[in-house]
């Protein structure tokens, strides 16, 4: 589903990611975890469009197509999704309005059936319960209001509507107490299937008490520096990213390697 | 002072001599001496120039240019009595509750006030003036609010009063359809006059949308003066949909007497004409009265927007608050320029103003005053403006979830605008100006 290939990206001038591999296949969870500034996040930027980073090397194949050359909002069609690890607030936008539009916009580019509002209100209701959401939420605002946990439950929302081939949760357990986390994961579970893929980029091993990853790679430095299965990530939790971070970039094609 | 267009003998004198000879001697003769002094007024004023700090941004000079004719009496323009026309004009709340006017004259034939109350009262201003019982009213009112001896335009609008409209609303009466008063210019190069006066008697309620439209193609000049007047307890929903035809000019006076007690809610929608100035006025020299003062500008390519305000605070306990959020795209311009008072008499004062402005283009140039001029030592006085873009973040993150660059672009437009449209209690207001704004956007928005 997704190929990554020895990608170079940085904002400013200032290279982040120096050399990421990295397979992704249907049906599976991979975990990407590491130390602050170590381009998790910058990863999921690259891999969402955002404008401000720029791709200096390397190569992103997303079901055969070449990912890098698509825009944002063409990417997000084509089922990619981005769990914002800060969602945006946007005034003035109903989340219900925001979210059949975006709702629509993907159903128009599959040939498919508009919903009106009535026939979207009903969908959305549904889908409001993989993340325990009350209909209050979706007359206001988009995230406008919102606790950090709303926030981050209103972004698996999204995930729910859209229902992405590759969703790329950046952070999205930071900030919220155990129960939030609960739900969250509880709504990320239910969302992932055979036929979806999904990349975690988080700090702790906490998420993957809950959501069980079948690869962990860890970044520092901007390479991947270890790869392993879920229990690499029990090793951090204990270890910390210090003893990683004097490590020796795997070598080229390591995310090859682990399967 | 643009004096040359006076001295020229044109269109101007040519038609009020006209108007004056007309109504010779009749028992409104007060009103023919009124129109005499505001002629006088407008001959000393002329049109204001850019000299002119109060019109430092806008300049007329293109009005005073063209020999405008001003529109003859109502009768001789038959155009605009097709109804399908008409329609596209109508609010449909107040299909009923509507009184239409050509180039400025009031037209009974084409108005339909059947959802009105049988106590409102809505009668040619010509006619009122001479009316046994409401001449009085109307000779105590008009031009009252509206300064012709300090404006030029309220003096030239002034000095053709005639067919305008007198609305009434008697006490304790609630109008529960909203007035809807409905002009249409016809025809080109015209000069259109339209005048109002509105009296809302002690805790009276009612809704007046006052809108301009006319030819897309026309050049013509809109030079309107409405006067309201709000007794005590009244209550006053006003709306002002400016979407006149994209050569007009349109020049607007609106001024607001608050009684005590009284709410004067005011919504300026402006998306029409090339150029545009609007001076609203609110007086509350009682105490106790309360306004909200909104207003959303929307002007592109070629267009330029003024809006001047004065919000007057002379008494106690008074409140006002003002949003006023402007978006501007193409090579166009708007001015904002918000005048608080708070008189020496008026504590206890709470004034709050903003102005927000939307960039969409680097063509465009907005120029932002907001003014606080405070003598009382005990009130509660705020002001803001801000001149922005759209965020890239936001963009980027309706990008995110599918929405194409132009349609975010244009969501986020509407998010901005929504602090003033959704506050809009008449449901096809809002729905025209949902489209206005989203214009490039094919999916409707409700949700």
């Amino acid at each position: 589903m997704l190929e990554i290939k020895n990608l170079h990206a940085g904002i400013d001038g200032n290279e982040i990611l120096k050399g990421i591999n990295l397979t992704v296949k249907k049906g599976e969870i991979h975990a990407i975890m590491g130390p602050n500034g170590s381009g998790k996040s910058t990863l999921a930027k690259v891999l969402a469009g955002h404008p401000a980073y720029e791709v200096t090397k390397g190569e992103v194949i997303y079901q055969g197509k070449n990912l890098l050359e698509m825009a944002p909002d063409e990417r997000a069609r084509e089922g990619v999704f981005m769990a914002f690890q800060y969602p945006i607030e946007v005034p003035g936008v109903s989340n219900a309005q925001f979210l059949r539009l975006a709702y629509n916009e993907k159903r128009k580019h599959l040939s498919e059936e508009e919903l009106d509002p009535l026939e979207f209100k009903d969908l959305l209701k549904e889908r409001a319960k993989v993340v325990e959401m009350d209909a209050s939420f979706m007359t206001r605002s988009v995230n406008e209001g919102f606790s950090g946990g709303e926030k981050k439950r209103n972004e698996i929302l999204q995930m729910a509507v859209l229902e992405p081939r590759l969703a790329v949760l950046d952070e999205t357990d930071s900030g919220l107490d155990i129960d939030a986390l609960r739900i969250v994961a509880g709504g990320v579970n239910q969302l992932h299937n055979s036929e979806n893929a999904i990349i975690l980029v988080t700090h702790y091993q906490r998420l993957l008490n809950y959501i069980v990853p079948d690869y962990v790679h860890v970044l520092a430095g901007g390479h991947i520096v270890k790869e392993g299965g879920k229990e690499l990530a029990l090793e951090l939790e204990q270890k910390g990213y210090d003893w990683l971070k004097t490590a020796e970039p795997e070598t080229t094609g390591a995310g090859a390697q682990v399967r | 002072m643009v004096t040359e267009i006076i001295t020229r003998g044109n269109s101007y004198h040519e038609a009020f001599r006209a108007l004056q000879e007309s109504q010779p001697d009749s028992p409104g003769s007060w009103l023919t001496r009124l129109r005499e002094s505001a002629m006088e007024s407008f001959q000393e004023l002329g049109f204001p120039s850019v000299k002119d700090e109060e019109w430092k941004y806008t300049n007329v000079a293109p009005i005073a240019r063209i020999d405008f004719t001003p529109a003859k009496s109502a009768t001789t323009a038959n155009i605009g009595s097709d109804d399908d026309e008409l329609a596209a004009f109508e609010f449909v709340e107040a299909k009923h509750s509507q009184l239409v006017f050509i180039n400025g004259q009031l037209r009974s034939d084409l108005s339909s006030l059947t959802d009105l109350p049988p106590q409102v009262v809505t009668m040619d201003l010509s006619q009122a003036i001479s009316d046994e019982r409401y001449g009085e009213i109307a000779w105590r009112h008009l031009a009252q609010q509206a300064d012709y001896v300090a404006n030029g335009f309220t003096a030239l609008n002034t000095a053709f009063i005639s067919h305008g409209v007198f609305v009434y609303i008697p006490k304790g009466i609630t109008v529960e359809s909203p007035i809807h008063l409905l002009f249409i210019s016809e025809g080109a190069q015209t000069a259109n006059f339209p005048r109002v006066l509105v009296v809302a008697e002690e805790n009276s309620s009612a809704t007046v949308i006052e809108s301009y439209s006319g030819r897309q193609d026309a050049q013509y000049f809109t030079n309107s003066v409405v006067e309201l007047v709000l007794k005590d307890g009244a209550r006053l929903e006003h709306y002002k949909v400016q979407r006149e035809g994209t050569r007009a000019f349109h020049i607007a006076t609106t001024a607001a007497d608050l009684g005590p007690n009284s709410r004067y809610d005011a919504t300026t929608i402006t998306f029409g004409a090339e150029l545009s100035r609007h001076d609203i006025n609110v007086t509350m020299d009682n105490e106790g009265a309360e306004c909200w003062v909104d207003g959303l500008y929307l002007v592109t390519a070629g267009q330029h927007s003024d809006t001047h305000s004065l919000i007057d605070h002379r008494k106690p306990h008074c409140t006002s608050h003002q949003l006023y959020k402007g978006i501007l795209d193409g090579k166009s311009r708007a001015v904002f320029n918000g005048k608080v008072f708070v008189r020496h008499d008026a504590q206890k004062t709470d004034a709050m103003q903003t102005n927000k402005n939307l960039l969409l283009s680097n063509e465009a140039r907005v120029d932002t005053k907001p003014q606080l001029e405070i003598l009382a030592d005990d009130v509660k006085c705020a002001h803001g403006a801000a001149v922005g873009q759209i965020d890239e973040d936001e963009l980027f993150y309706l990008e995110t979830r599918g929405i194409h660059h132009d349609l975010a672009r244009n969501l986020l437009t509407y998010g901005f605008a929504e602090e003033v449209i959704g506050k809009i209690k008449i449901e096809s207001i809002r729905a025209q100006l949902d489209k206005a704004v989203l214009n490039r956007l094919n999916t409707s928005l409700e949700a």
